[in-house]
C-alpha cells in the first residue's frame, strides 16, 4: 500500500480505537451516575420514607464531618478504616499463609491430601459466622477473634483453588523436570508451584472478596471501632446517615483492593497470555 | 559414517506392561536395539505403537517391566545425566523465559549461574535464538519454542538426545525448516540422537539408520542402514522414492 494511503488508514484505526475506548469510560459514568440519580430521587421524594434513607450528597458530607468529629459513636471516620484494615488484613494474610501452602501440599503430595483431606471435609460446610460463639470463648473478643473469623471466611477458597491448581500441573513440564534431574521437592517448587499460580490467583482474589464482606460480621463481636461498628452504632442511634456511609466506605475500600490485587496479579503473571 | 563406532546406548529385551484389574495393556513386547555413538537413529513406527513409551524408559520417565538398558556399557536405572529428551509440544514451561528453559538442566544438576548462564547463550546461538533469550514462550511461534527445547535438551550436557516426535505438532512448512536445523545443529555439534516419528519422509530424511517397529505392542520389524544415501538428502530423488517405498510396504499403519 502507500505510504500515504497506508497512514491515513492507520489514523483512521487509532482514531476509531480512541473513540470507542471513550465511549466505554462514558457509559461507566453513566451507570455510577444513573445509580446516584436513582438514589438521589428515592431519598429526595420521600418513595423510601426520610428516616430509612438519605441521599448521596448527605453521606459525602457524613464522611467529611466524620473526617474530624467523633461523634456519636467515639472515633474519626480514619480511626475506623484502619481498625477495619488491620483485622481484615490481618485475616487475610493468615489465611494465604496457611491456606496456599496446605492446598498446594495437598494437591501435589498424595499422602498429606490423604491425611487432611477428611478433616477438611468435615470442617468446610461450617459456615464461619457459625463460628463465632466457639471463637469467643477461646479467644475472647480481641483483635484475634476477629481475625480468625475472617481468617476462616477467607481461607477455603485459598485452599481449595491451589489444590486444583496445582492439581492441574500439566504431567509434561513434570517430565521434563524430571529428565533434568530436578528432584522431586524441586519439581513442586519449580513446576507445581509456577503451573498452579493463575489458579492460586483466582482463589485469592475470592478469598478478598470473602475477607472484605465478613469484616461486618466480624465487628458484631463487640467491637469498639471499624467500618462494622460504625454501621452498627449508626443502627443504635438511629443515624441513617452514618450506616450509609459506613456502607459506602467498605465498597469504595473493596474497589481500591480490586485494583491493587489486579496490578499484583498482573506483575506475578506477566508470563500468562494477556486475556 | 559413524555406523561403526562404538555402542554408545543399549536396549536389552526391554518390556512394558500397564497392569490393571480391568485388563492389561501391553505396551512394549521386545526390543533390543544397539544405538552407535554420534549416530542418528530415527525409530519409525504407526502412532500408538508404543515408540513413546520406549523412549520414555530410555530416559528413566518409565521403569520397564523386563530389560535393561546400558549406557557406555554399564546398566542405568531411572534418569541418566548424559540422556536428556526433546518433548513432544508445548513442553517449554510457560512461566520461564527462553534462557531459564534451556539452564534448566545445569540449574538442577547445581552448576553455577555464570557458567549456566554463558552455555545457556551458546545453545540459544545454536538454535537461532539469539536476542531471545528474555522472551516468554508466549511470544515464540511453535518453530522457536522447539528450537528452545532442542537448545534445552544440548545444554543439559547429555550426549544422547531422545527426541520424541519434536516436530510432530508444527505445521507442514516449519517442519520441513526444522528438519533442516536439527540436521544443520547435529552436523555443528554431534551427540547421538534418537529421535522418534511416525512419518516416513522424516524417518529417510534424517536418519543413518531406521528402526521400524511393528503396531503395539511394539517389536522391532526391521533396520535400515541408510548410509548409502548421501546428506543433504534430496527427498524427490529415485534412491529416497525407493527407499520410502519399501518402508511403506513394510510398516503397519496400525489399522486393525
Amino acid at each position: 500500500m502507500e505510504q500515504m494511503i497506508r497512514e491515513s488508514k492507520k489514523r483512521e484505526a487509532l482514531g476509531r480505537m480512541k473513540k470507542e475506548s471513550i465511549r466505554n469510560l462514558c457509559l461507566g459514568i453513566v451507570g455510577i451516575a444513573g445509580l446516584l440519580l436513582l438514589w438521589d430521587m428515592v431519598a429526595r421524594f420521600g418513595i423510601i420514607p426520610k428516616n430509612l434513607i438519605v441521599s448521596p450528597w448527605e453521606v459525602v458530607k457524613t464522611l467529611a464531618i466524620k473526617m474530624s468529629d467523633t461523634k456519636p459513636e467515639g472515633s474519626l471516620l480514619l480511626a475506623h478504616i484502619t481498625s477495619s484494615l488491620i483485622v481484615a488484613l490481618s485475616g487475610y494474610a493468615l489465611a494465604l499463609l496457611i491456606g496456599i501452602p496446605l492446598g498446594l501440599l495437598m494437591g501435589w503430595y498424595k499422602a498429606i491430601d490423604r491425611l487432611i483431606g477428611p478433616v477438611f471435609e468435615v470442617l468446610r460446610p461450617v459456615p464461619p459466622i457459625a463460628w463465632i460463639p466457639f471463637t469467643i470463648i477461646f479467644l475472647g473478643i480481641g483483635l484475634e477473634a476477629k481475625a480468625v473469623i475472617i481468617f476462616l471466611s477467607a481461607f477455603i477458597p485459598c485452599l481449595i483453588n491451589s489444590y486444583s491448581g496445582i492439581k492441574l500441573t500439566n504431567q509434561v513440564y513434570v517430565n521434563v523436570a524430571a529428565t533434568c534431574g530436578a528432584s522431586r521437592w524441586e519439581t513442586f517448587c519449580r513446576v507445581g508451584i509456577p503451573s498452579a499460580m493463575p489458579m492460586v490467583f483466582a482463589g485469592m482474589r475470592i478469598s478478598l472478596g470473602n475477607a472484605w464482606s465478613t469484616l461486618v460480621a466480624a465487628e458484631m463481636l463487640a467491637a469498639n471501632k471499624g467500618l462494622g461498628y460504625m454501621i452498627l452504632m449508626g443502627r443504635t442511634y438511629g443515624r441513617v446517615d452514618l450506616i450509609m456511609s459506613g456502607m459506602v466506605m467498605i465498597g469504595i475500600l473493596g474497589i481500591i483492593f480490586n485494583a491493587v490485587f489486579d496490578r499484583v496479579e498482573r506483575f506475578v503473571l506477566r508470563w500468562r497470555v494477556t486475556r | 559414517m559413524p555406523l561403526d563406532g562404538k555402542i554408545k546406548l543399549k536396549a536389552e529385551h526391554l518390556c512394558k506392561i500397564y497392569f490393571s484389574s480391568k485388563g492389561d495393556m501391553d505396551a512394549v513386547e521386545d526390543i533390543s536395539l544397539e544405538v552407535k555413538e554420534n549416530e542418528f537413529l530415527v525409530i519409525l513406527g504407526p502412532g500408538q505403537c508404543g515408540k513413546s513409551v520406549f523412549l520414555n524408559m530410555l530416559c528413566g520417565l518409565e521403569e520397564p517391566t523386563n530389560g535393561k538398558i546400558y549406557r557406555d556399557g554399564t546398566e542405568i536405572h531411572g534418569t541418566d545425566e548424559k540422556i536428556s529428551m526433546v518433548f513432544q509440544r508445548m513442553a517449554i514451561m510457560p512461566w520461564k523465559n527462553s534462557m531459564q528453559n534451556v539452564e534448566m538442566g545445569p540449574k538442577y544438576h547445581g552448576v553455577n549461574k555464570n557458567v549456566r548462564r554463558q552455555s545457556g547463550m551458546r545453545f540459544l546461538e545454536m538454535v537461532g535464538l539469539k536476542g531471545f533469550e528474555g522472551s516468554y514462550p508466549r511470544q515464540l511461534s511453535g518453530g522457536m519454542k522447539q528450537r528452545v527445547g532442542i537448545a534445552r535438551a544440548y545444554n543439559a550436557d547429555a550426549e544422547i538426545l531422545l527426541m520424541d516426535e519434536p516436530f510432530g505438532a508444527l505445521d507442514a512448512q516449519t517442519r520441513y525448516q526444522m528438519q533442516d536445523e536439527i540436521l544443520r545443529i547435529w552436523e555443528k555439534d554431534r551427540r547421538t540422537i534418537l529421535f522418534v516419528t511416525n512419518n516416513i519422509e522424516e524417518a529417510i530424511y534424517l536418519g543413518d539408520r531406521i528402526v521400524l517397529l511393528s503396531k503395539r505392542p511394539a517389536v522391532v520389524k526391521e533396520i535400515y542402514d541408510l548410509s548409502h544415501l548421501p546428506r543433504p538428502r534430496d527427498n524427490v530423488s529415485r534412491s529416497f522414492m525407493e527407499m520410502r517405498k519399501e518402508i511403506t510396504d513394510a510398516m503397519d499403519l496400525g489399522l486393525e
